[in-house]
């Protein structure tokens, strides 16, 4: 799961994490409130949105359209008229979330369809030396968080990684005594840091750290961190993410979601337990287990199709999931064709016949749809889809399959061809 | 002697008398394994379909019964602690198939696995089966496997089925068949098993199933160059899967550019392994290559 930055910022905070003074605003008024409460003479308006590259990314309607696709790409920088902007009085302050605020603000990480801006953070300015980068995170080869830092703040840590590795520095944690005072002083003394600047280092990595353990992150990234003219370390921007199998015992950041980032079909399909990841090709498909649901999307591109999504129905789906997961894959208007591969261990094949042709009953069945049972009861679920007399094509394994529900799209899309022709 | 089980297993289960532990245990008798003794924290006393002593702890299992491997089906919040549980009781391996468990707990149950020296298969995983010994820790239907000479290992659990399913029809027997998990952190990875089956008197080849995320296949592939005498062949799931989204594993996502199914894909074949581009070919190919080194 992801939070918005202020989100992060006030989870952060609660660990000693040093952090600027800010509010969220939903309105240009709001801003302008939150500015004058803030106090000060210069001020950063800042986009809350999920994905990165705000400060690179451009507002639809306020630049011309190549502009905008240069955005996607991960264009240059345009000062003012980034995601995030600078303001010198209250005014401005409105003035830029009026211009932020309810319009789509396209990132390299949003793509060209770009997100809505629904809440933007009021942030009081800082006098900046130096800016440095720093992120945890499991690292999956040695099984221990891996602390990152490099002094290439600003800058995406993939890009620095894949032009000079060197520059990164990692110090992995000992489950049992945790992240020491040693290894963050250590990294202070390898970015360069003096004087009170390295403890002000260590107190916020040690809090980042707090705070990756209490709330079961997955990732807690500060980029950039910034040295102060004052000598002072502060996260100016801060990412966190959850890991979601451990939400169920942190009401508070579960509380955080924020629905209208996610996509409405996912949604739903979680609701019934589902795994559902919504793709750009025509042929939808369910399938059991995320491994076979991974392969069958390759097999479907093998054969010359392209997947329409990712349906993973799980171990202990029931006819009613079934029949959900059926009615969000024929919902999507790109969907041309559905393949249903099922291999029943746990799950047994006939159930899944029961489910699927309910659903083409109620939902009614305007594609191709191929089936594919193999495993427990597979024998019983073909006998099941064959005396039903719907036009529901059996296939005799995943290669069968594939084939034929690439060759029923394409003869569909050619027959409406010629119709409109 | 295939890898990981076999006749003289002694298995325990933990959460024996839940939803899923019940109905998976009664499989796992149903196909031949030797399950010993299961625990529930206060229903100690109790018997298993009237036959199987239920304890209050592992240790107590242990003692009583001289069970030696433990499968877990203990929901998600307490899975964590019920590991360290069979760990701390002397039990050589432990295999948790829950699916949910947070990865932070993993990081210090992993430590004490590790000082302890047990072997740990999972979590998030369809278990281990020894077809030849009818020894099956796990979720995985019995009957579609049949004893013989190949391994397979694999980080999912129903394409694990696709692959077994293949070799079956082929009438290619399995020596052992491991899920590893889906999740970041798993006990027993690619280069632990690929080292049992390499020193396996009753393994000829080896099919590896790999997915998109993390470099467990990298870190196969060479040890196979390093190593492996026996023929590898593998498929990885996930070409298409976007990068950044999780594909339903916890352990399934492709991040920074990283862990992505092409890159897994070349350097298994410059490792020599034998790559299938089509999860509808592994049974075959693996025919061929066995056929092509006089194996069949």
């Amino acid at each position: 799961m992801k939070v918005h930055e202020f989100q992060a910022k006030q989870l952060l905070a609660q660990h000693g994490v040093t952090v600027l003074r800010g509010r969220a605003a939903a309105t240009p008024a709001e801003a302008i409130e939150a500015a004058r409460h803030i106090q000060g003479s210069l001020w950063v308006v800042k986009s809350q949105v999920h994905a990165g590259g705000r400060g690179k990314g451009r507002v639809v309607g306020e630049v011309p359209p190549d502009v905008i696709a240069q955005a996607a790409r991960g264009g240059e920088g345009l000062p003012g008229k980034g995601g995030v902007r600078i303001a010198r009085s209250t005014s401005e302050v409105g003035d830029h979330a009026k211009a932020l605020l309810n319009k789509t603000l396209v990132t390299r990480q949003t793509g060209p369809g770009g997100v809505t801006v629904k809440k933007v953070y009021v942030e009081e300015g800082c006098e900046i030396a130096r800016e440095l980068y720093v992120a945890m995170l499991l690292d999956r080869s040695r099984y221990q968080v891996v602390v990152m830092a490099s002094t290439e703040g600003g800058t995406e840590i993939e890009e620095v990684a894949a032009r000079t590795p060197e520059k990164i520095l990692k110090a992995w944690v000992d489950p049992v005594t945790g992240l020491g005072d040693w290894q963050a002083r250590e990294m202070a003394f390898r970015l360069g840091l003096v004087g009170k600047t390295v403890f002000s280092f260590v107190k916020l990595l040690k809090g980042l750290y707090a705070a990756y353990m209490a709330y079961d992150a997955s990732l807690v990234e500060v980029n950039p961190l910034v040295v102060t003219t004052a000598g002072e370390c502060v996260a100016l921007d801060a990412k966190m993410t959850f890991d979601d199998n451990a939400l169920f015992r942190h009401k508070e950041v579960s509380a955080l979601r924020d629905l209208s980032e996610e996509d409405a079909a996912e949604l739903e399909a979680s609701r019934w337990d589902l795994n559902y990841v919504k793709l750009d090709g025509t042929i939808g498909c369910m399938v059991n287990g995320a491994g076979l649901a991974m392969a069958t999307m390759d097999i479907i591109k093998l054969e010359g199709g392209e997947p329409a999504n990712f349906l993973d129905v799980g171990g202990g789906a029931t006819r009613e999931n079934v029949k959900a997961g059926f009615e969000i894959i024929t919902r999507d208007p790109n969907v041309r064709g559905i393949l249903v591969n099922i291999f029943g261990g746990i799950m047994k094949c006939d159930l899944i016949a029961e489910g699927v042709l309910a659903a083409v009953r109620d939902v009614g069945l305007t594609v191709p749809l191929v089936v594919r049972l193999e495993g427990t009861n597979a024998e019983r679920g073909r006998e099941l889809i064959q005396q039903s007399g719907l036009p529901v094509i059996t296939a005799s394994s995943m290669e069968d399959a594939a084939r034929k529900i690439v060759r029923e799209t394409t003869r569909v899309a050619a027959a409406a061809g010629t119709e409109r022709s | 002697m295939a890898i990981l089980v076999h006749e003289h297993t002694r298995v325990l289960c933990q959460g024996i008398t839940g939803g899923a532990g019940s109905f998976h245990c009664r499989q796992m008798l149903e196909y031949g394994t030797r399950l010993v003794a299961g625990v529930t924290p206060g229903k100690g006393g109790q018997r298993f379909e009237g036959a199987v002593p239920i304890f209050d702890t592992v240790a107590q299992a242990v003692a009583e019964t001289g069970a030696n491997a433990s499968v877990i089906f203990v929901p998600p919040p307490f899975a964590a602690d019920a590991i360290c549980e069979a760990v701390d009781a002397g039990v050589e391996l432990v295999v948790p198939i829950t699916e949910g468990i947070p990865v932070n707990d993993m990081l210090a149950v992993w430590a004490m696995v590790r000082s302890r020296g047990a072997r740990m298969v999972g979590p998030n995983c369809p278990g281990v089966i020894t077809p030849g010994a009818r020894c099956k820790l796990g979720i995985m239907p019995g009957h579609i496997h049949r004893p013989g000479r190949i391994g397979v290992i694999s980080r999912s659990g129903t394409l694990t089925y696709e692959a077994v399913g293949q070799l079956t029809v082929l009438g290619l027997g399995q020596s052992t068949c491991v899920g590893l998990g889906g999740d970041p952190i798993v006990g027993t990875r690619f280069v632990d098993a690929l080292e049992l089956f390499e020193a396996d008197s009753e393994t000829d080849a080896v099919i590896m199933i790999g997915e998109i995320g993390g470099s467990a296949e990298e870190e196969a592939a060479a040890w196979i160059q390093a190593h492996m005498t026996k023929p590898v062949v593998a498929f990885i799931a996930g070409a298409t899967a976007p990068p950044g989204r999780r594909m339903g594993h916890a352990g399934a996502i492709i991040s920074g550019g990283k862990g992505t199914a092409e890159d897994k894909f070349l350097t298994l074949e410059a490792a020599g392994v034998h790559v299938v581009r089509s999860p509808a070919g592994m049974g075959h190919r693996m025919r061929e290559v066995l056929q092509a080194q006089g194996l069949l």
